[in-house]
């Protein structure tokens, strides 16, 4: 018998036929084994008396978690409430780390390319250093660091009411109950009309038209909703009230805590996910060709504004795809926060939820569907950017 | 036709159950006595319970107990293999037969005792206590209201804590980690003013701090965690021996018995208690399945309970833990054998 193409006669023996027939076969053997692992396990749970099944999302957790987003009680709270804790806790490190190491990539990224010796030995050296030691090293690194370096939880540092110790940064945190919550909803308001605007603008530019300045508008109406509501609500006699955080007899307590483990998971993360993103952007700027840099010079735009203006809208269609995966990083790789004692989403519910349960198979299906869905979203997310980014051929 | 259908339904039975695994097979004790010596699963990295020294020499409570029933078995304490079992294997080892008792620091549960094994005898009465810093200046547990806990997760520790504590209307905040290095590690620091697991534990982590001179542990306990040797189901010779070679070291103790007298005693007691319980009188090894002198070899090479007890956990060790709840019933403990007779 040889391979080629299909010999006279059709039947089994032609090509197309024997690739459907191995294909159905491979398939039936995967089911075969999908099955008998299914089986299997389900049999072996059976006889340690585990129902399988997701019911026990709704039993009651017993236990307490450090760091809630949402309202949270051992006693009352369910196995599906610590899962969504332990969800939040993981999107709000991933979403903060991603801004910041943004920030940082690109600060570095564009140091690494200046004329400067000192900005461009500096970048260079932070690159190098960061991306070469793993990530886990760094993250206890910055554990022991923000202990050894804070003051003891008995005699905090404090500002202003605000506190610093071995406990984390205890902030006052403004109480948004009753009519107060006007205040964010103003905020939320002038968000949106800063953006709004930033878009106008940016049309302008584009169209030729007469635009001012642009950031420091932005900026009052961030600002200047919020502002007037609160003045207004304490002038209606409605003051916003504000959870002072107090020393208390073993270290600070109330207020809004930043704990120690999210400082150094924010931080571990960022600092070493940029020196990857620096490198991209250093990438990414030097694939723009030198004459476009050359003609913004020429047209008298300094060296900040041509980056800003020409140089960074070229150079974002070959950053935005690797920059992409770091992103991607930073989503699974906040899952290490196990090893410094953040209560992530893999910290709570694999470690703790599953250990008291023993709903492996489930415990372990809904977090891998948690990081596909996490991780598919922003790629999709990032995708759609990169459209637009990408250069309109005329 | 009802008769004719019934016949060879019960020849089926028949061949099935007699193909099933011999039930009737010998019991471990004779097992054990074949093979020569005795296999006892252990924890092999809890100071004071079962660790190796440098020689390799197992050392630890657990360990002297399997120990003991082997001299009692064999007259020779060192006829033991001593296997080291994670958590998560050491119920399958038992029930695999791979060893023939497990000695190794578990809490008797319900769930457990129903699971697949038996607990014939608590050996140490553990509980859930609290490592804190003697600056803190506190003795109770209550007095730690608002404070900051390290817990390793995943153990019955944190559903304790979070119990004990809210039904007292008291508040704390927690801190978890995955392993004890990093809780310690985190105590150790000043991110939590308390470090909480058993008790038995806490005073070998004291031991791992740089100053253990600083540190205390707190005398009372929020859980109950009684360590007992676990054996097979369905041997009930097997669970009466590993039980009284627990008990004949506490009446050992009671009666006076030392290791360092035993000898003495044995030729030249007239206490009926003491003649009874080293043999001297009566016939109470038989019902065991071993000689009458069973106890007598017992605290000739291992030692009565507060031997052991001393020489592994008390005051002249390192670890320095106190009898407790560990002491005779007569001294206020809760160890207490039944009479030998």
């Amino acid at each position: 018998m040889r391979a080629g193409p299909p010999e006279s006669g059709s039947g089994p023996r032609t090509g197309s036929t024997r690739a459907l027939l191995l294909q159905a076969l491979v398939a039936l053997a995967l089911a075969a084994l999908a099955y008998a692992a299914f089986a299997n396990a389900s049999e072996k749970l059976a006889r340690q008396g585990i129902t399988a099944g997701f019911g026990f999302l709704s039993r009651a957790a017993g236990f307490d978690i450090s760091q809630r987003l949402i309202p949270y009680a051992a006693a009352t709270s369910t196995y599906l409430d610590a899962f969504c804790v332990g969800l939040l806790n993981t999107l709000l490190v991933s979403g903060l780390a991603i801004g910041l190491a943004t920030l940082i990539g690109f600060a570095v990224g564009i140091a690494r390319l200046s004329p400067n010796w000192l900005a461009r030995t500096l970048a260079a050296t932070y690159v190098e250093t960061l991306r070469n030691l793993p990530l886990l090293l760094q993250l206890l690194v910055w554990y022991v660091a923000v202990r050894v370096a804070l003051p003891e939880a008995q005699h905090p540092a404090a500002w202003g009411g605000a506190y610093l110790s071995q406990r984390g940064l205890f902030l006052p945190r403004p109480d948004f109950f009753g009519v107060a919550w006007l205040v964010p909803l103003a905020f939320a308001a002038g968000i949106i009309a800063a953006l709004a605007r930033a878009r106008r603008a940016a049309r302008h530019v584009e169209t030729g038209a007469e635009t001012g300045p642009v950031a420091w508008p932005a900026l009052a109406w961030v600002l200047g909703p919020p502002a007037l509501a609160w003045i207004g609500l304490a002038l209606a006699g409605h003051p916003v009230g504000i959870a002072w955080p107090s020393p208390g007899p073993y270290g600070p307590e109330g207020g809004l805590g930043v704990l120690p483990e999210f400082a150094a998971l924010l931080l571990g993360l960022s600092t070493y996910t940029a020196a990857f993103i620096a490198e991209i952007v250093r990438a990414g700027l030097a694939s723009v060709a030198r004459g476009q840099g050359e003609a913004a010079a020429a047209l008298g735009l300094g060296r900040a504004k041509a980056l800003r203006l020409v140089t960074i809208p070229q150079a974002m269609r070959v950053i935005v795809p690797p920059l992409t995966s770091q992103y991607l990083n930073i989503t699974k790789n906040s899952s290490l926060a196990v090893l410094i004692g953040y209560p992530d989403l893999v910290h709570v519910f694999m470690g703790t939820v599953l250990n008291q349960t023993n709903q492996a198979v489930e415990v372990v299906a809904i977090t891998m569907a948690v990081y596909l869905t996490l991780s598919l979203g922003l790629a999709a997310m990032m995708n759609a950017y990169n459209r637009r980014a990408a250069p309109v051929s005329r | 036709m009802r008769l004719v259908s019934v016949t060879p339904l019960a020849t089926l039975l028949g061949a099935l159950l007699a193909a099933s695994p011999a039930p009737a097979q010998d019991g471990t004790l004779a097992q054990v006595k074949a093979r020569g010596h005795l296999v006892c699963g252990v924890s092999g990295g809890v100071a004071g319970f079962s660790m190796p020294d440098g020689q390799g020499r197992w050392h630890g409570l657990d360990v002297d107990f399997c120990r003991a029933l082997a001299a009692a078995i064999f007259d020779d304490p060192e006829r033991v293999r001593f296997i080291p079992q994670s958590s998560a294997a050491r119920f399958t080892a038992l029930q695999s037969g791979e060893i023939d008792v497990l000695a190794r620091n578990t809490t008797w549960t319900l769930s457990r005792d129903t699971a697949a094994m038996n607990f014939p005898v608590i050996t140490f009465f553990d509980g859930q206590g609290f490592l804190v810093r003697k600056s803190l200046t506190i003795t109770t547990v209550k007095q730690l209201d608002r404070a900051t806990i390290c817990l390793q997760q995943g153990t019955t520790t944190e559903l304790n804590t979070a119990d004990w504590f809210r039904t007292r209307g008291l508040s704390y905040q927690v801190v978890t980690f995955a392993n004890s290095e990093q809780t310690l590690g985190a105590y150790e620091s000043g991110r939590c003013d308390a470090y909480s697991t058993d008790k038995s534990s806490l005073y070998g982590e004291r031991l791992k701090t740089a100053h253990p001179e600083e540190h205390v542990i707190l005398e009372e306990a929020i859980s109950k965690e009684p360590f007992a040797p676990g054996v097979r189901q369905g041997d009930d010779a097997w669970r009466d021996l590993v039980a009284w070679t627990h008990y004949a070291m506490i009446d050992a103790e009671e009666a006076g018995i030392s290791q360092a007298n035993v000898a003495a005693l044995r030729e030249k007691t007239l206490s009926p208690d003491v003649k009874r319980i080293l043999g001297v009188e009566g016939r109470y090894g038989r019902g065991l399945g071993l000689t009458d002198d069973w106890a007598y070899r017992i605290v000739r090479h291992v030692g009565n309970y507060g031997d052991v007890f001393a020489r592994n956990l008390g005051e002249a060790t390192p670890l320095k833990i106190p009898r407790g709840l560990n002491a005779l019933w007569t001294n206020g403990g809760l160890q207490y054998g039944p009479p030998i007779r």
